[in-house]
């Protein structure tokens, strides 16, 4: 089994959060999509509210009262971790109950879980990010990380692909990113499946972006996150650029139900997702991911 | 080594119960021995043996007095330290506030009589999953109190010898009894141990007594009905991800997930929302899942194991592979009871053998 080390101060501790669940409130709702929305919460408890803190990619397990449990990432910057934000698309029982909630309604927080994004490992080189549909959520935060931090890499690039302009998440914040370019240091690509007439980027799958782009693959770290038939032309993609697999990590997706590696339903081979990723560098589980329904 | 009279052993539990244990051992109830919650020696089965084969669980006469001369039935230490369902946190919701509560479990602590050497290691490997992460169990696990007894009677599908778990009770135990015609011989293992057999009449056990003890779990390692090679794994059961013979098994296999019920180590569960009728109050359960069901590996818009095929595959690696990397030790300890309980009779041993036998032979399915 490979496992890279990425440094313990990004290893979390599963048991201490396993069973805690913080009351939280929702401060804000946005609408991000048609069926997707950010809600944006802060801890009842001051105590809370100081002691919180998540890292890049890591997900919280978000309870509603009386329906249950889901995995969110949680997409906002670590450094105000005083206020959180979550990104839900309501497709279940738990993100559909989601839908109805609005300012004021209380939620249950247990988190954070899970191996984040190795934000030191592209330091010195470029940051490249992918990010298929909702797959933008999970990688927010570590964008935020980039910008605060920009002097530690060297180019860092967004390429972001959805179906269409209106499932693109967080657009006000991505046309920003893209006028400020130049102040940012951040150079953004956004593509849809299916453009509109008011779509001003580009048209295809987010494959489409890379030969846009010239990048060294050898100084290049990857980080890709997107629904499954994304994340398979992405890395295949990828591949033919020249990257290797060392240099790519990718964000999984499986039923996470407890976060600390006790209840089995995210194993994927001998990993369970919730703790030993949702991050892994391509090279741990590409074999794992080469097996139809493991 | 301690002796204690045959009629000594009744006052045993009774001491147990005295000193404010709730005592779980063997019972017989809907034609099988199972654990459960027992108040003297007269629950215990007497005389009862057992047979087991594939898919097959008969209980027999045995026309004698001995108390633990069966081999063990469906239940395990788990269904009382990980019981199927038991509610972990609660929550309230009164004048717009929500509270949640998670608190450990508050009762006797409990007395296990009558488990073998391949259920305290069962125990064993399911500590390396709860100890540290579920405080109800952890709470439960180290207040309880284990008079085991050495294995004497293996059954048709018994392979502890294989799997290095018994039949001779060497770990987690404070009391190990091995059961002679007239007595016991008690291995005392524990100050607890110490302090509950001071209860009753013991005395210093004879060589003699020693010497048909010893015989007693020498001799059953012959007769156990299965065995498996564990070499090479968990390698074995990776590069055989691919191999037919999970088609094969598939095919017979009804997905119904009896074995992960009467397995002694299986761990996964769900997680459960339940509310009040009032709308009030909720709770959050922990309830025992199954690997073979549909829902099991559920997200949006797919299931990913959706073939018979693939959940088997996941069970059985899972078991003698991907444990040793996730906890350091097989998933197995050879008690047989997946083979018993299945109804079509699948044999884990038979399975992994067929693989191995194949390994590296067989076109594997392109993915």
């Amino acid at each position: 089994m490979t496992t890279v080390d990425i440094g313990t101060l990004d290893v979390p501790t599963v048991s201490a959060v396993g069973t805690l669940t913080r009351v939280a409130t929702i401060r804000r709702v946005v609408q991000e999509t048609p069926d997707t929305f950010t809600y944006w919460m802060t801890f009842d408890d001051p105590g809370d509210r100081a002691a919180y803190r998540f890292l890049p990619g890591q997900f919280n397990m978000l309870y509603l009262f009386g329906i249950g449990e889901v995995p969110i990432s949680v997409a906002s910057d670590t450094e105000m971790a005083g206020r959180i934000a979550h990104t839900i698309r309501s497709t279940g029982r738990v993100t559909d109950a989601f839908r109805g909630l609005k300012a004021g309604d209380q939620v249950g927080v247990r988190g954070p879980f899970g191996r984040p994004w190795p934000m030191r490992v592209p330091r010195e080189g470029n940051l490249m990010i992918v990010a298929g549909g909702l797959g933008l959520a999970p990688l927010r935060a570590a964008i935020y990380q980039a910008i605060r931090h920009r002097g530690q890499f060297r180019r860092v690039l967004v390429l972001v692909g959805a179906r269409g302009p209106e499932h693109m998440l967080y657009r006000k914040e991505l046309d920003t990113w893209i006028k400020s370019a130049r102040t940012l240091g951040l150079e953004t690509l956004l593509t849809v499946d299916e453009a509109d007439a008011d779509w001003p980027y580009d048209e295809g799958v987010v494959t489409t972006l890379f030969p846009k782009i010239t990048i060294d693959p050898a100084s290049t770290t990857a980080f890709v996150c997107g629904p499954e038939i994304m994340m398979h032309f992405a890395l295949k993609g990828l591949k033919e650029m020249g990257f290797a697999n060392e240099h790519v990590w990718v964000s999984m997706e499986r039923n996470m139900h407890c976060g600390i590696k006790v209840c089995g339903h995210c194993q994927i081979g001998p990993k369970f997702m919730c703790a030993d990723g949702p991050v892994f560098r391509y090279d741990e589980v590409v074999d794992l991911m080469e097996v139809r329904e493991l | 080594m301690r002796y204690l009279d045959r009629q000594e052993f009744g006052k045993l539990i009774d001491a147990l119960v005295a000193a404010g244990y709730d005592p779980i051992g063997p019972t017989v109830r809907d034609g099988a021995v199972v654990l459960d919650h027992i108040e003297g020696v007269e629950d215990l089965p007497r005389g009862v043996g057992v047979q087991q084969g594939p898919g097959t669980y008969r209980l027999a006469d045995r026309g004698d007095d001995l108390l633990f001369s069966w081999a063990h039935g469906p239940r395990a230490g788990k269904s009382f330290l990980f019981p199927g369902r038991e509610v972990l946190c609660s929550a309230k919701r009164s004048e717009g506030r929500l509270d949640v509560e998670c608190a450990p479990v508050d009762e006797r602590p409990l007395a296990f009589v009558g488990l073998r050497s391949c259920d305290l290691h069962a125990i064993g490997i399911q500590d390396k999953v709860f100890l540290d992460t579920d405080p109800s169990y952890a709470k439960r696990r180290e207040q309880a109190l284990f008079i085991s007894v050495n294995c004497g009677v293996p059954n048709g599908t018994c392979f502890c010898a294989s799997m290095g778990t018994g039949p001779r009770c060497t770990v987690g135990f404070d009391l190990a009894l091995t059961e002679l015609p007239a007595g016991f011989v008690v291995e005392v293992a524990s100050p607890h141990g110490e302090q509950v057999l001071e209860a009753v009449k013991s005395r210093e056990a004879t060589d003699e007594e020693m010497f048909a003890a010893e015989a007693v779990t020498s001799g059953a390692e012959g007769k156990m009905g299965r065995s498996l090679d564990t070499s090479d794994m968990p390698d074995l059961l990776y590069r055989n991800r691919q191999n037919p013979r999970w088609k094969d098994v598939a095919a017979r296999c009804l997905a119904c997930g009896n074995c992960t019920s009467a397995c002694p180590t299986c761990f996964c569960h769900d997680i459960v929302e339940g509310v009040s009728v009032d709308g009030r109050s909720a709770t959050r359960a922990r309830q025992w899942a199954n690997c073979f069901s549909e829902e099991f590996t559920h997200i949006v818009g797919m299931e990913i194991r959706a073939s018979r095929e693939s959940r088997y595959r996941q069970w059985l690696t899972h078991k003698f592979a991907a444990w040793i990397d996730q906890f350091g030790t097989s998933g197995c300890v050879g008690c047989g009871r997946c083979i018993t309980w299945c109804p079509v009779g699948i044999d884990v041993t038979e399975e992994v053998a067929a693989i191995r036998a194949t390994d590296g032979k067989v076109e594997v399915m392109a993915s």
